[in-house]
This record gives structure tokens, C-alpha cells and sequence, in this order.
């Protein structure tokens, strides 16, 4: 199968390129970075999505299935820029699929788009609207784009789109938001809470998206992996240190002392959890994961030992 | 500081049988360390403090989805902790009994944390919904915040019952173990409730006693279960249909109450 990877230079998307290879497939790249030493076999593009020549890939190579990976998060982008990356990438993916014949597209989204409240469920269902928008603005293009993703499922019939949210990934690329925020000695929590996390070792990751574009699943699936695990024990289990602060001192202290830098809203994301129901994208693709949490923690910590200050 | 933890309590948490992953947590979040500790506690209250009796354990399914249903005793949530302890100290194997917490709790710094260790979720109907899915054991006070805040006087009566628990039990296909809670209102006898000072300290209101503060009297407690009753249905039925089962209960609940009553006056 042809497979278009658009995003492919991320770390993601370089263990995705690997494993198609192996799988047999043909692989083509877009992505506006360069991608060093590129996997063997992978075609690679180095261009922006949005513009003409990205068009041209695809009445060219005529691809199969697009997994499209080329959406950016607040940690990479801060500015404006992003909802111009995000939605127009996203809007150019789905109408070039729609023009040259794809029969599957995959939209790779981030289970943060339910976001965190004191009054949230646990275990979100894929069918609740997204509530976080209010106290963390910096989502407002990521959810844009997921929910424009969704409308392609009756938007267009001629291909198949599986819109996937995808929990935090943890691993020894040290990739995603929550690898980014272990990344210190001191990991800075709330003081009073200890929210659950979900995350998903990215070799796990990669086998969801290739079973994804196996199985072909028609509509929009939560993705995870093992049980969620409190903050708390992430921190530790990763060998760092947990600074409790109140709320208020951690604002202040946030970008300061070796602590990351974080947006407002990002707090709540400390203070309470975001936990998905992923038992329709198991029942529908048959997904296993294969790396427990423990496994993924005790990866990232030996890629990333904590720091000597 | 940690609680030396009770060995009694120890080798009770060790039998609930619930999901527990490597680092003794399940998937909502309760942990093994939190009920010891919790529970250490609990365990003070539960056998010498109120010396808590509970009647009728035979009714309650030792296994799989139930609904334990009661009245609220009490103007803080004595009578919820109590019912917990007597399924986890009283039932062989324990069970570990879930409420739903009021959702100004999650936004307490502690308060959401020991909630979520120790079962207590945040009262949403998706929550009940999985956790009876789970073949989990729910406690519910149809009575609501009212209920909390009934004063001495009113102590022994009940008021109006909400009918989502009964939505529930019938979309779940759950049994309901109806029961009473006595004594809550002698421990904690209220003569007002101060809705200003709750908002200042974040909660709906603050329970205000003959002695001003809000600590319970060490008074005998009793519980009293009850046979469970079943009820057909999707939940998406008439109110009337539901309402009526929902006097149902109401009334099994009274019945239990005048019995309780009854002995507590030591009237045969």
C-alpha cells in the first residue's frame, strides 16, 4: 500500500516510517522540516502541506492512505502560526485525499481535547463535546482541528476517516507533551493534588496507527494504552522529584528554578485528569498494547536520566 | 507522618477484589495505601468512637452490582463513612463501598486527592454507570444535600427522594438494598446551617451545633439493611412509573427508620 505520512520528521512519525517499511508498504513523506538520514525506502518531501507543491505529491504518487501527523502542539509553537498549521494542514490533507482518490485517512489527534475540569468523568466517551476550552485557549486549534477532522466523516464518502485521540506518550525518545514535562530533575505538582495520567509506550503508538490503517475504523476512537497511574508515581517511577507547590506560587514559579514553562491553563491538566474510555477502538481494530506502564516509565527514565543540577 | 496502619485493615484491603495494578491502584484511582490508612481511621470511629452496630448484613450481596440506598443522618457525611466501614469491617470478603462525592470536593486541594484514593468519585451518572458495570457496590443518599442538612428536630424524617438512583438501578438492572442510618442527627445535632460561612470555606454550608463546632458526639450508631428489591425497566420511563418505585423505597426505608427508633428507645 501507498502510505502518505504527512509530518513524517517527528519522532513519531520517523518510528511510524520504520515500521510501514517493515510492514512492506510504500512510504512518502511530507513535512516542512528536514528529516536527516531519513529511513531507507521512505520517499521524503521536504515542504509545507499547505502549499502547492504538497498537492502535487499526491496527484503524483496517488497514495493509498494518509496518516496525517502534521499537527503541532503549544509546546512547539507559540503563536499564532499554529492555527494556521493546524487547520489549514488539516483542511489541505482532507481536500487532496478527497481529489486523488485516497480511500483512507487518519487523523492523529490528542486526547487532551476533552480537557480537565473539577466536574469532568472520568474515562471520557468519544461522543462528549470538548469542555476545556474556556480555561486552556491554547487547545482551541487542536480540538478545531479534531472536530474538522469528524466532519469529514460525512463530508466526504469517496475515503474512509478514523479521527484517533491519542493519550500522552512516554518512551525513550523523550517525545510528547508529558515526556516534556518530566524532562527536569523537578517535576513541579499541585499541592493537594495528584491527578491520574494515561499514557502509551510510542512503539505502541506506532502499532495503533499501522492497526488502525489495517482495520480501516470509520469514525472518531480514544487511544490508550495501559491503566492510568497517578502524577505522583510517574514522577518518582521516572527518578525525579516532586515539588508540591500552591497554586498560586507555582504560577509564579513556573519557567523559574529548572521548573518548565508552562501555559495557565496547562495547570489544570496538573490539577485534575483526562482519562479515556478506548474500548470501542480495541472492540473495532482488535489493538492490543504491548508495553505495560511500568515498562514505559522505567524506558524514558534509562533514555532520560534525571539531570545532575 | 504516617499512620502506623492496623493489621486488621491490612489484610482487609489485601481481600477486596478489585483491579489493583503493580503499584496497588486501580484504574479510578483508589489506592490500597490511601484505604489502609483511610480505613485505620474509620476503623476508630466505626468500633469504639460511635461503636457502630449494623443490622441485616445477610441482605447484602456479597458479590456484584448493588445499590446500597439510605436515608442521611447527620450534618456531615458521618453516615456515609459509617455505612463504608460496616461493609469493609462487617461483610466477609470486605467490600469496598463507593459513594458519589459532591462535586465541590474535586475543587478542595487534599480533599479531591483522598476522595479519588479512597473510592469516593464525583457524583456524575457516568461514573455510577461504570462503576455498576464493573459489578461494583454504590452508595446513595436520595435525599441529596437536603438531607445533610436536616435539623435535630427533623432527625428521624425524611425528605423528598430524587428518582435518578431509581433511573439507574432500573437502567443497570441493579438490586437496591434500602437501609437506615441512625443516629447522625444525636451525634451531630444541628440547629442552623451557616450558608455564609460555607462559601467562605468553599463548601455549600457549614453545620452549626448547640456547641458551635461541627464535632460529632461520640453516640451510638446503628445501620440497619434491608432485604434488596428489584425493579423492571430501561430508566426511561414515565415519572410516574418511576416515582412510584421510588416511594417504594422511600417507604421501606421509613419502615426501617420506625424499627430503629423503636430500639433505640428501647421500645420492644
Amino acid at each position: 500500500m501507498k502510505v502518505l505520512v504527512p509530518g513524517i520528521s517527528g519522532r513519531l512519525g520517523r518510528m511510524l516510517a520504520e515500521r510501514l517499511v517493515e510492514g512492506g508498504h510504500d512510504v512518502i513523506g511530507i513535512d516542512r522540516r528536514p528529516m536527516p538520514d531519513p529511513p531507507a525506502g521512505v520517499e521524503l518531501h521536504e515542504l509545507d502541506i499547505r502549499k502547492r507543491a504538497a498537492e502535487d505529491v499526491f496527484r503524483r504518487v496517488r497514495p493509498n492512505a494518509v496518516i496525517h501527523m502534521a499537527t503541532v502542539t503549544h509546546l512547539v509553537v507559540q503563536s499564532e502560526d499554529r492555527y494556521r498549521i493546524n487547520l489549514g494542514g488539516t483542511r489541505a490533507v482532507f481536500e487532496h485525499s478527497a481529489a486523488y482518490g485516497v480511500e483512507h485517512v487518519t487523523f492523529v489527534g490528542r486526547h487532551t481535547y476533552y480537557g480537565a475540569a473539577a466536574d469532568a468523568p472520568l474515562f471520557h466517551v468519544e461522543d462528549e463535546p470538548p469542555m476545556g476550552l474556556s480555561s486552556f485557549p491554547q487547545l482551541a486549534d487542536l480540538v478545531a482541528a479534531d472536530l474538522y477532522a469528524g466532519s469529514a466523516l460525512w463530508r466526504y464518502s469517496s475515503f474512509v476517516t478514523s479521527v484517533l485521540r491519542m493519550v500522552y506518550t512516554l518512551g525513550p525518545t523523550g517525545h510528547g507533551t508529558l515526556a516534556t514535562f518530566l524532562r527536569g530533575a523537578r517535576v513541579p505538582t499541585l499541592l493537594g493534588y495528584d491527578p491520574l495520567f494515561q499514557f502509551m509506550h510510542e512503539q505502541d503508538v506506532v502499532t495503533a496507527l499501522v492497526t488502525t490503517l489495517e482495520a480501516r475504523p470509520r469514525g472518531v476512537f480514544n487511544v490508550a494504552g495501559p491503566n492510568p497511574v497517578p502524577l505522583s508515581v510517574i514522577i518518582k517511577e521516572t527518578d525525579r522529584t516532586n515539588v508540591p507547590l500552591p497554586g498560586p506560587m507555582l504560577r509564579a514559579a513556573l519557567g523559574r528554578f529548572g521548573l518548565p514553562k508552562l501555559p495557565r491553563g496547562a495547570l489544570d491538566h496538573i490539577r485534575y485528569p483526562i482519562i479515556v474510555d478506548d474500548s470501542p477502538f480495541r472492540k473495532t481494530t482488535g489493538f492490543q498494547h504491548a508495553i505495560d506502564e511500568k515498562t514505559a516509565m522505567h524506558a524514558f527514565r534509562d533514555a532520560f536520566p534525571r539531570p545532575v543540577m | 507522618m504516617r499512620l502506623p496502619i492496623d493489621p486488621e485493615v491490612r489484610e482487609r484491603v489485601e481481600r477486596l477484589e478489585l483491579p489493583w495494578n503493580e503499584f496497588g491502584i486501580d484504574p479510578y484511582g483508589v489506592s490500597k495505601e490511601a484505604l489502609a490508612a483511610n480505613y485505620t481511621l474509620a476503623r476508630f470511629f466505626y468500633r469504639h468512637y460511635f461503636s457502630v452496630d449494623a443490622y441485616g448484613l445477610e441482605h447484602v450481596p456479597k458479590k456484584g452490582r448493588v445499590m446500597l440506598v439510605g436515608n442521611h443522618s447527620g450534618g456531615v457525611a458521618l453516615d456515609g463513612a459509617m455505612v463504608y466501614a460496616s461493609m469493609f469491617f462487617d461483610m466477609d470478603p470486605p467490600r469496598l463501598a463507593q459513594g458519589m462525592a459532591e462535586k465541590f470536593i474535586n475543587t478542595i486541594p487534599f480533599a479531591s486527592k483522598m476522595a479519588t484514593r479512597v473510592g469516593q468519585l464525583t457524583g456524575l451518572p457516568q461514573h455510577a454507570e461504570r462503576l455498576l458495570s464493573e459489578e461494583r457496590m454504590l452508595v446513595v443518599f436520595p435525599e441529596g444535600a437536603k438531607g445533610t442538612m436536616k435539623l435535630y428536630k427533623d432527625r428521624y424524617s425524611l425528605v423528598n427522594f430524587g428518582q435518578g438512583f431509581m433511573r439507574l438501578a432500573q437502567k443497570m438492572k441493579t438490586p437496591i438494598v434500602p437501609f437506615a442510618f441512625m443516629g447522625g442527627g444525636d451525634a451531630v445535632p444541628t440547629i442552623a446551617n451557616s450558608v455564609t460561612l460555607g462559601k467562605m470555606l468553599g463548601m455549600p454550608y457549614i453545620p452549626i451545633t448547640p456547641w458551635l463546632v461541627t464535632l460529632p458526639l461520640p453516640v451510638k450508631l446503628e445501620v440497619y439493611y434491608s432485604e434488596p428489591m428489584f425493579f423492571e425497566g430501561t430508566g426511561t420511563e414515565e415519572d410516574e412509573i418511576v416515582m412510584a418505585n421510588v416511594e417504594k423505597v422511600k417507604a421501606r426505608i421509613a419502615s426501617l427508620i420506625e424499627v430503629g427508633y423503636k430500639r433505640r428507645r428501647g421500645e420492644p
